[in-house]
């Protein structure tokens, strides 16, 4: 622990100065937990290799830092369990920061905010998702998502918010030109209506992370609530990441059509 | 009074879900719930007295038909009913091209539809029975004077079917009620899809459907209390004797 600690220490002083990195010994490895499938995050390719933004951004991560990733995979059920029993050292797994979980584990800075996005038919008449540009159209949502929650309050005035309980069903009715535009989990819109040969669609406007009281603080490493240290070296690492310009292009290779 | 008004001020004053806002979301969703259910029970009541003499006819080729609809929609869920006629009309290839699409491209009118097709295939099963139960001897009497068989109808079977069949009718009232609890499925703003999204929102599901359950609650008490006065009215008749 001490150990550790102090690398930290020189660390944190390593970034403050020029460089970043800092140097673990060979033989340290970090085991990160996952929960597989949930694409783009985390899934297996054809190989059955995982791979994903988070495994991506993980291995990146562990990279900059010197030190060896490995990867433990793990139901949702038991991860954070799997985590305070040393089956692995954190979690990497599409985690949401909330306060609920800060009881059990010690977050990393939020590494994505996962992007909501507008999607509308390739022939639709919407040119803009302003609150003008919307005026009297139908948006539909997935009943009870924070996209329900920020079409309601943004819109609610000037359009029609049509709920469903899945995407699928939205779907359905946006091909029967029942509702003009759908707002969505990037990733969820882009499974079900871009990548779906039969359908046209593109997405409208930029994606959307913001307001956070909306969208919510993102998701974040888990780590032990001791391994603070740690935890500081990979929020270095990430911030590193950030600036030099690996991050957005591990973001654009999932998060961008 | 102004004790009264002062504890409920303060009794909204002290929860973060039940806002103006999210109260009128309960009020619009009453109001729907309540013309969705009213609509399709009158239209049903008025489509199922025809279906119910044709399905206690003597021919065949009016009996089997009607017959067929009632068991078709008495036999599957009214859920499916629902999604069928929402999801299944566009289906049709150009429906959007059509006068018809302005009614069923709105929520509205496809529940009507099931709803209104559901209650009526309940409602003619209802008065068949009853009117088969009509005592003969009321036939008898009827011919006796000399009745026409359309005169008949009018004047003694429907009559005394109506009253016979007044409680089981009060029954079907209340299962309509119920039953329009799925109308959110097909993205409808009624009283539980109201309840659906305030739950979603606050992540408050006790509160949400505790309240729901009570407007519910009130709706089947005031069913009741109609019903009750019309059976009074309409079936002093057959009440014993005072002693």
């Amino acid at each position: 622990m001490n150990r550790l600690l102090t690398l930290t220490m020189m660390g944190a002083a390593f970034a403050m100065t020029a460089s970043a990195s800092v140097q673990a010994q060979d033989d340290e490895t970090v085991r990160f937990g996952v929960d597989v499938p949930y694409e783009p995050m985390e899934y297996r390719d054809a190989d059955g290799n995982l791979t994903g933004f988070d495994i991506e951004l993980g291995n990146a991560l562990c990279e900059e830092i010197g030190i060896e990733c490995e990867w433990v995979v793990q139901g949702w059920d038991g991860i954070i369990p799997g985590l305070q029993s040393r089956k692995y050292d954190a979690i990497m797994s599409s985690m949401t920061i909330n306060d609920d979980r800060r009881e059990q584990v010690l977050f990393s800075d939020p590494y994505i905010t996962p992007p909501s996005a507008w999607f509308i038919p390739t022939d639709s008449e919407i040119d803009d998702v302003s609150e003008e540009g919307l005026d009297g159209f139908t948006i539909g949502v997935q009943r009870g998502t924070l996209q329900d929650n920020y079409a309601t309050d943004m819109y609610g005035d000037v359009a029609d918010i049509n709920r469903y309980d899945t995407a699928e069903d939205l779907v359905l009715d946006m091909e029967s030109q029942r509702a003009d535009i759908a707002f969505l989990d990037f990733p969820v819109g882009k499974a079900t209506l871009i990548d779906n040969e039969e359908y046209d669609y593109q997405v409208i406007g930029n994606m959307i992370t913001e307001p956070k009281e909306y969208f919510g603080d993102g998701f974040g490493i888990a780590f032990r609530k001791r391994d603070e240290a740690l935890a500081e070296r990979f929020n270095e690492a990430l911030e590193t990441l950030r600036d030099n310009g690996t991050y957005d292009e591990i973001y654009d290779k999932y998060f961008s059509m | 009074m102004q004790a009264l008004s002062e504890w409920f001020t303060e009794l909204l004053a002290d929860n973060t879900i039940f806002t103006a806002q999210t109260l009128g979301y309960y009020g619009s969703g009453l109001v729907t719930t309540v013309q969705l259910v009213f609509l399709s029970l009158i239209i049903g009541l008025v489509l199922a007295v025809p279906l119910a003499i044709g399905r206690s006819s003597q021919r065949r080729w009016i009996r089997t038909p009607i017959f067929l609809y009632t068991y078709v929609f008495r036999g599957t869920p009214l859920l499916i009913q629902l999604y069928l006629i929402y999801y299944g009309v566009v289906f049709f290839d150009g429906i959007q091209e059509t006068w018809l699409w302005v009614l069923l491209e709105e929520p509205f009118v496809p529940a009507l539809i099931a709803f209104t097709l559901n209650t009526a295939a309940y409602t003619t099963e209802i008065f068949r029975g009853a009117i088969k139960a009509t005592p003969r001897g009321e036939i008898e009497a009827a011919r006796a004077y000399g009745m026409s068989r359309r005169l008949m109808m009018r004047r003694i079977i429907l009559p005394s079917a109506f009253r016979r069949a007044l409680p089981a009718y009060g029954n079907e009232v209340i299962f309509m009620l119920h039953a329009s609890a799925i109308a959110s499925v097909v993205t409808i703003m009624d009283l539980t899809g109201a309840a659906r999204f305030i739950y979603a929102r606050y992540y408050a599901p006790f509160d949400a459907f505790l309240f729901v359950a009570a407007i519910y609650l009130c709706l089947t008490f005031a069913i009741l209390y109609l019903f009750r006065y019309l059976e009074k009215r309409l079936l002093a008749h057959l009440k014993p004797l005072e002693q």
